[in-house]
């Protein structure tokens, strides 16, 4: 093949294919360059100035979340953030969409995106210590549906069993949005056994860029922008844009580097995973960020396949690759100690002071510009954002469910794919290698302790995009409150968190005020309880024909357990137990689950979230946890009360024989900021005492697995065994 | 140089559970005629055109490695390199 | 007693098995690597879970060509405790140090769960701090741990008490819910369930740790 000269590609515009528009070209060639860019340049500027590597669409957006906390160690800007967590240790976390990949190739696509939030845990010198994920498809029931969730969920656990860091929980919901555009992000927290940390750069003039990994191949070419792109049918055929992971390489190289960090920090100055727009990403944004400039050799770049081209091997993401900064007088060493590992590992570049960024090839200078124009001087675009009409002509909308039978209703919830187990899924991920693992999938939040110490590490992956469709500022607020009640009934103090934020199209007004507004309310939130936004990531273009996803920002959140023996779950532990509810409940049935299941659409606002409120519910129940006061502790969450006091119920086959004032409707309202709590006996004065805000004693926890439940309105008995049965069951029964 | 083509199999009284799947597969998408269907490895092995012994050594190889005799039977062909 | 956790390329469960030792039954412990020739010194051998080199090919097969293969074989033979655990139990059929062969669960699905066990033969060297018959809950986690085996080695393992482990419930359709073997002079222990993974209350159960802690009685027994 011929490349296009420098002349073709600005005459025939075939620079908008690659995603850069006429206005960016032009700044290109005219103001950053004075020339025009050749084939392989024009590449690198397509890549590195997509949403996806530079997010020109959402960076004013993203600064407005808090990243500061006493705890921050390392904020946004490297592979991941950092936490302090004392005694000279910290944890390390992040995580990244796969959406696109994974709805064209879901078992790859999938793999993948576990593979490179791995990378960038253990880039930072940190060893993995677990992997969460957020999925979201379209309803079970087509077979392409069923195929797609199949080959994600196998993709996940393919990946994570092999490489044997344990999947501690996640998440899983349905709706309709995501039938042609499934959302598939991963979470790896990380443990640093000291402080210290590598930066991303490369700097210091001649010293010496390493590769290290897996060879270089055409896969992925143009991944990154093909992120940024939207799905239609015509475009469905994009095939060859998708990595293949190797997760027995990726063990290797992650046991390599965090090796080589913890034993030889001396020998290397910079470290960042290969991902996204590959070689170019990684190596442009090392430079960058030390202010150096760099000469690349592709001869040396370890190659797969032949006669690549140089922007071929550029913008490659083939997977398992990183780039080192080493100092020469070490590199000898780096090379044999990852020759001992098996791995590959070449001299291919050095850092030069000229801040330029030069790539030979077959002996040509094929790339000579300003390293920071790759990284620094990508344009920033203002959006414009107008409030969906959809909310004004529904601001005064109150749903009103009507209940009849409520056993019937309670059973019908129990099924519901968004409420039902989704252990058919989650057991197919080794939940437990490492023998670390305190709390596996399915209680509120996953938990690992540290070995060695008396402290835990909880963490809990949360969305809820049918709030954040009908008000994304309250939708915001809601997602990081839910995933602190998580942590918190687990026993453990919110420190911090990572996000992905998918949305729509941004050059969308409605889509793009979604994203806005969702954004305020998660980093009110996040101000509230002390939780700095330390990572994350952005996947627009969440489309297909035109049709967006709900707004779905996701919630990675981590919390720190000082003391072992705090850590909680929301199962009932003994028969005579006093059951609780935390919290008031009022109406709030707009985007609750049980509008879906009865008007099988979304309608209507949300109340502000009461922040205050919120936070002093959770302060209290950390304080009733730590003075050893509860026994269980659950947050209420889709489905509400009903749902809660089952879920609880199951795990050691328990009854529950309550009375509440709260109305047969309420049982399923989800208001926000409530608990659900059992503690022993003897604890009933102390408890009470100490809960200074609303609650309401429900009964007590029996051995029979009965539900005697009376509201204000009904009196029912329901069958533990028939309820448990049709929530554990209804999945794989859908799945079939 | 000698093409040889290996294929490997589950002995017919091993159950192929990925077999099994692909069948249902295959029947959902509607071509319920389909009896059977077995999944198993295939392996290409190039040599030198005077390579000695070249059966000896592909049964060793197979046995040693390529298939477990326990649970797996092979067939090859030995065609020559384009 | 001292002991060598081998660590092959792709094994991930070699740390866990080496706390196992070091905090469970607090015994001296080294990691091996694959490329050692040589076990001098070591009184017991565990073969790690994980997947070894990917488990390319089939599981165990490319770790059972390893270098340090020849060394285990050499031990075995000497009738010194060796135990495969999920990765490991595969690796030791592969090497035909054990009968039969580990191959795809039945509904072809990767499972990991906590399961009850029925302690067959509780007169091995692995299993004599167990009761006869006594149900223990150990996790598992594995896609390819069907054992099978035909009928003839079946009957052989019965009639010579190889069977150490069955599952009570058949999670993944092994022949007679085996879910562990031994050779026929009972020194070699194969089993798919994790027993390093039940050593702690906290993780979910400690019924794992009788079994190491019979190694080491076993050991004293044959040392007296």
């Amino acid at each position: 093949m011929t490349e296009p000269t420098a002349k073709q590609i600005k005459d025939e515009k075939l620079y908008q294919q690659w995603g850069l528009t006429d206005w960016e070209y032009e700044l290109i060639s005219a103001k950053i360059l004075k020339r025009l860019p050749n084939y392989t340049e024009t590449g690198l500027y397509s890549v590195m100035w997509s949403e996806h590597c530079s997010y020109k669409n959402s960076k004013k957006v993203l600064r407005k979340m808090p990243n500061k906390s006493d705890r921050v160690i390392a904020g946004p800007g490297e592979d991941a953030g950092i936490l302090d967590i004392g005694d000279n240790q910290a944890v390390v976390f992040k995580a990244e969409s796969h959406n696109h990949p994974s709805a064209v190739e879901p078992y790859q696509g999938a793999a993948t995106g576990v593979g490179g939030i791995i990378r960038d845990i253990f880039s930072m010198g940190a060893q993995p210590i677990a992997v969460m994920n957020s999925l979201k498809f379209g309803p079970l029931k087509d077979g392409q549906t069923k195929h797609l969730v199949n080959e994600v969920v196998a993709g996940i656990g393919g990946y994570g069993n092999c490489i044997g860091l344990p999947t501690v929980g996640g998440e899983i919901a349905f709706e309709d949005c995501y039938e042609h555009n499934p959302l598939v992000n991963a979470m790896c927290v990380g443990l640093l056994n000291s402080t210290d940390f590598k930066h991303g750069t490369a700097s210091g003039d001649k010293n010496l860029i390493v590769y290290v990994g897996a060879k270089t191949g055409r896969d992925g070419i143009h991944g990154a922008t093909f992120a940024s792109d939207e799905f239609t049918d015509t475009k469905n055929k994009q095939r060859s844009a998708v990595q293949v992971g190797n997760p027995f390489i990726e063990k290797l190289l992650m046991d390599a580097c965090v090796e080589i960090i913890e034993k030889h920090s001396e020998w290397i100055l910079g470290i960042q995973d290969m991902g996204a727009a590959g070689l170019v990403s990684s190596t442009a944004e090392m430079a960058s960020k030390a202010g150096s400039g760099l000469i690349l050799n592709l001869d040396k770049v370890p190659q797969r396949e032949t006669e690549m081209s140089a922007y071929e091997m550029m913008l490659s993401e083939s997977q398992e690759r990183m780039v080192l900064c080493v100092k020469p007088e070490f590199v000898e060493d780096v090379l044999a100690f990852f020759e001992n590992y098996e791995l590959d590992a070449v001299v291919i570049g050095q850092v030069t002071n000229d801040k330029q960024y030069k790539i030979y090839h077959l002996d040509q200078l094929v790339t000579d510009i300003p390293v920071d124009s790759l990284t620094e001087d990508v344009p920033e675009y203002d959006r414009e954002e107008v409030q969906p009409q959809r909310m004004i002509d529904e601001q005064d909308y109150h749903f009103a469910p009507e209940i009849t039978d409520l056993a019937a209703t309670w059973i019908e919830m129990l099924q519901r794919p968004n409420i039902a187990s989704k252990k058919h899924f989650y057991q197919t991920y080794d939940s437990q290698v490492r023998a670390d693992t305190v709390v596996r999938p399915g209680s509120d939040a996953g938990v690992v302790r540290i070995r060695g110490t008396k402290k835990a590490i909880a963490m809990t992956n949360d969305s809820n995009s049918k709030y954040v469709y009908l008000n994304p500022y309250v939708g915001g607020q809601i997602t990081v409150m839910e995933a602190a009640r998580n942590i918190v009934a687990s026993g453990g103090e919110p420190i911090g968190i990572t996000d992905c934020l998918n949305y729509g199209n941004p050059e969308n007004p409605e889509a793009f005020w979604e994203l806005d507004k969702s954004v305020e309310g998660i980093a009110s939130a996040c101000e509230k309880i002390n939780t700095p936004v330390i990572s994350g990531n952005v996947s627009l273009y969440n489309e297909y024909n035109d049709v967006a996803i709900y707004p779905s920002p996701m919630v990675g959140m981590v919390g720190l357990i000082s003391d072992i023996d705090n850590v909680t779950t929301s199962a009932f532990k003994d028969n005579g137990d006093l059951i609780y509810l935390v919290g008031q409940t009022q109406d709030d049935f707009n985007g609750s689950e049980l509008q879906m299941a009865q008007m099988g659409q979304l309608k209507g606002n949300l109340r502000d979230l009461d922040l205050d409120q919120e936070k002093l519910n959770q302060d209290l129940i950390r304080q009733a946890i730590s003075q050893k006061l509860i026994k269980s502790c659950h947050d209420l969450s889709e489905g509400g009360l009903s749902i809660a006091l089952a879920k609880s119920a199951f795990d050691n086959d328990f009854g529950f024989d309550i009375k509440t004032k709260l109305t047969t409707a309420q049982m399923f309202s989800e208001t926000q900021s409530r608990f659900l709590v059992s503690i022993a006996p003897d604890k009933q004065a102390d408890f009470e005492k100490m809960l200074q805000t609303d609650f309401e004693y429900l009964g007590t926890v029996t051995t029979e697995p009965e539900y005697k439940v009376t509201t204000a309105t009904d009196s029912v008995v329901v069958d533990g065994k028939i309820a448990a049965k049709s929530w554990k069951e209804a999945i794989a029964c859908l799945m079939k | 140089m000698k093409l040889v083509k290996v294929y490997v199999t589950l002995k017919k009284s091993v159950l192929d559970a990925q077999g099994e799947a692909i069948k249902s597969a295959i029947h959902s998408m509607g071509y319920s005629q389909v009896a059977d269907v077995h999944m198993g490895k295939y392996f290409e092995l190039n040599f030198a055109d005077d390579y000695a012994d070249l059966e000896k050594d592909v049964d060793a190889i197979c046995d040693d490695l390529l298939a477990n005799p326990n649970i797996e039977t092979y067939r090859y062909e030995i065609l020559e390199a384009e | 007693m001292k002991f060598a956790v081998i660590n092959f390329p792709g094994s991930n469960c070699d740390m866990d098995l080496y706390y196992a030792i070091r905090d469970g039954i607090k015994q001296p412990v080294e990691l091996v690597d694959y490329r050692s020739e040589s076990l001098a010194g070591f009184d017991g051998v565990l073969i790690p879970g994980g997947f070894s080199y990917g488990d390319y090919l089939r599981s165990g097969a490319i770790a059972s060509q390893a270098p340090i293969v020849k060394e285990i074989i050499r031990f075995a033979n000497e009738g010194k405790i060796v135990l495969g655990i999920c990765n490991g139990f595969q690796i030791l059929t592969e090497l035909g140090l054990l009968p039969g062969a580990l191959i795809k669960n039945e509904k072809g699905r990767f499972i990991c769960e906590t399961v009850a066990l029925k302690v067959v033969n509780n007169e091995t060297a692995f299993t004599s701090e167990y009761q006869a018959n006594e149900v223990i809950n150990v996790p598992i986690a594995h896609g390819e741990g069907r054992y099978y085996c035909d009928e003839t080695t079946l009957k052989e393992l019965q009639a010579n008490n190889q069977i150490a482990f069955q599952y009570c419930e058949n999670v993944n359709g092994s022949v007679e819910h085996i879910a562990g073997v031994m050779n026929q002079q009972k020194n070699v222990l194969g089993m798919m369930p994790h027993p390093e993974r039940a050593i702690e209350e906290i993780l979910g159960s400690d019924d794992g740790l009788k079994l190491f802690q019979s190694i080491i009685n076993y050991q004293v027994r044959v040392n007296n």
